[in-house]
């Protein structure tokens, strides 16, 4: 049913094969690159639905070569990395990255992140119409329900709360949120976002404390979850 | 510890220093010359030179010894003023001075130097001894978990014809818990050589503190820990500036260790609280607590109590403790008295009451 197309780019063979075996499983189509030069001429010859990249190859650094391809492939790309610095991920995420996930991961958890990536990146406009779960928005009536109740929100909670909605399923970085939300001035105001998110919880969660909907990536930012 | 510091010192300022200890000992000396005898004078100056034998280079110490000699020649021995010696026995005087006062000085550099290489030694056995340790807790916490998957997977692939449903699950989830223990030890490795190697910057930012801990006890009930954890955060408690990897790190371990070493069904509770600029955390719970004189030695690193089963590399907790004073806190650890051990952390940071205010 899926059959889109995903190319792994890493040069461990034993992470490309479980990869493989997992995708393969779950009816995606995979190609396979060891390195930065193989990987790059694939996704330029093929260009597959989406990249899985390993930031850690062995011709070149990640970074690059995520910058590189960004300047052609607009398709997802999902970086996988050993690499758990948040500086890292945040870096990664500004390049292009739609995701980021850390060795180890757990199966489950990738294929999920894959689902949403592939999902987001159907062509034409956004829906106006987005439903997670119990929570349905209305980009277009700017209405947010909650099991069909209508969730009083401020200008604020809900310029955020748009944010997330159009990128549901994406984590979204604190400089991200800070500047489209308050503005380039407010980058380093991260209390405001603290504030606001425990604002949003407290409307939106049934545990404020334990969220379903509004999850931190810690040190990184905030993902709305897309549930299936 | 005051022999290696004075060591320290500049050798230009143990000459100064020796010069003006002789100087300013003979001039006092002289002051007092009418009352005590020349001979006496000579003890004075033999001291002084053998307690700055016991402080400085055998340089300075030896320039002490001459010049005090000299000193002794001109301003006490009859005639006064010149470096002339009118009897016999004082010019053998003299001579002992001189071979006393330099040999004085020579041996007590001696010993200075063997005490020296003595506390070289034990310094180096003590690192090779904590280098052991750390190999034999490392190979047995790395190893056990290796083991377990391995011969996990060999029975799988080996006697799957034989093994249910359930052994075959058990043997998948085996697997799992020894992937996660051997993660966990690598990431402990990973932070203690990030403070070893001193390279932890604290990268302060605003913190929620009530989101902190708990998406802290999340990520430890994902290991499916037999305890029960319970949370009480004071509502009124502000914004944090601090480093929000650091201090869940170390929110983490401390619960690691707790969901170890405490018996299944345990409390543990999670206290949150601040005084004007300064967090407060309490971990405790209802456990068998600390073995009283252990306690003072839980944060040493690689420091293992002496009677535990489950093993561990003697990281954690040391880990613990210098990630809290990276960020200019500060941890300890009692004993309750009603039973099990209480953590207690304060971390002063700038705080921000900003959730007060009114929505725009």
């Amino acid at each position: 049913m899926n059959k889109a197309a995903i190319l792994i780019i890493d040069d461990e063979a034993q992470i490309r094969k479980l990869l493989e075996i997992t995708l393969q499983s779950n009816d995606y189509t995979v190609t396979q690159a060891a390195t930065a030069a193989e990987g790059l001429v694939m996704a330029a010859s093929h260009p597959p639905d989406m990249v899985i990249l390993d930031l850690g190859l062995p011709d070149k650094n990640g970074h690059d070569v995520l910058k590189e391809m960004r300047e052609w492939y607009t398709n997802p790309i999902i970086i996988l990395s050993v690499q758990s610095e948040e500086d890292n991920i945040i870096k990664a995420l500004d390049n292009g990255a739609n995701d980021y996930l850390v060795k180890p991961f757990r199966t489950g958890e990738l294929l999920a992140r894959i689902r949403s990536a592939l999902r987001s990146n159907v062509p034409g406009d956004i829906d106006p119409l987005i439903t997670i779960g119990d929570l349905h928005i209305d980009l277009a009536l700017r209405t947010v329900k909650m099991n069909g109740d209508l969730v009083k929100l401020t200008t604020t909670e809900y310029a955020l709360l748009a944010q997330f909605a159009k990128n549901a399923g994406r984590v979204l970085t604190h400089h991200y949120l800070l500047r489209e939300v308050w503005g380039p001035g407010y980058i380093d105001q991260s209390q405001y976002l603290r504030v606001f998110i425990a604002q949003l919880r407290k409307k939106l969660e049934k545990d404020p404390n334990r969220p379903e909907y509004l999850v931190t990536e810690s040190g990184v930012g905030y993902r709305l979850v897309s549930k299936e | 510890m005051t022999i290696l510091k004075i060591d320290k010192t500049s050798r230009k300022n143990q000459y100064i220093f020796s010069v003006l200890a002789i100087v300013i000992v003979s001039s006092i000396c002289y002051a007092f010359s009418s009352l005590i005898g020349y001979r006496v004078v000579a003890y004075i100056l033999l001291i002084s030179v053998s307690l700055l034998a016991m402080l400085f280079d055998i340089l300075p110490v030896l320039v002490a010894a001459i010049l005090s000699a000299l000193i002794w020649d001109f301003f006490f021995i009859v005639p006064y003023f010149t470096f002339q010696v009118s009897s016999a026995e004082d010019t053998i005087l003299l001579l002992m001075y001189f071979v006393v006062a330099l040999v004085n000085a020579a041996l007590t550099y001696k010993l200075r130097k063997m005490e020296k290489a003595t506390i070289l030694k034990e310094e180096k056995e003590n690192t090779l001894k904590l280098y052991n340790t750390l190999l034999n807790s490392l190979s047995h916490e790395l190893r056990t978990p290796i083991a377990a998957i391995i011969a996990a997977t060999d029975n799988l692939q080996n006697d799957s014809s034989r093994l249910s449903a359930l052994n075959r699950n058990e043997l998948v989830a085996e697997i799992e818990k020894a992937s996660f223990r051997l993660n966990q030890q690598v990431e402990n490795l990973l932070n203690m050589s990030r403070l070893e190697s001193g390279a932890i910057q604290p990268k302060n930012d605003w913190c929620d503190v009530n989101e902190l801990i708990y998406d802290t006890v999340k990520r430890i009930e994902e290991n499916n820990i037999s305890q029960r954890i319970s949370i009480n955060i004071n509502p009124a408690i502000p914004l944090f500036k601090l480093d929000k990897g650091l201090l869940e790190q170390v929110l983490y371990n401390i619960l690691v260790n707790a969901s170890q070493y405490t018996p299944p069904d345990s409390l543990i509770e999670i206290i949150s609280t601040h005084h004007a600029n300064i967090l407060e955390i309490i971990i405790q719970d209802n456990g068998n607590g600390f073995p009283k004189d252990e306690i003072e030695a839980v944060f040493d690193k690689f420091y293992r109590l002496k009677n535990n089963r489950s093993g561990g590399t003697g990281l954690g907790l040391s880990i613990v403790r210098g990630f809290t004073e990276a960020m200019g806190g500060a941890v300890s650890l009692e004993n309750i008295s009603t039973g099990g051990a209480k953590f207690f952390i304060e971390i002063p940071a700038k705080t921000s009451y900003l959730q007060n205010m009114k929505n725009e």
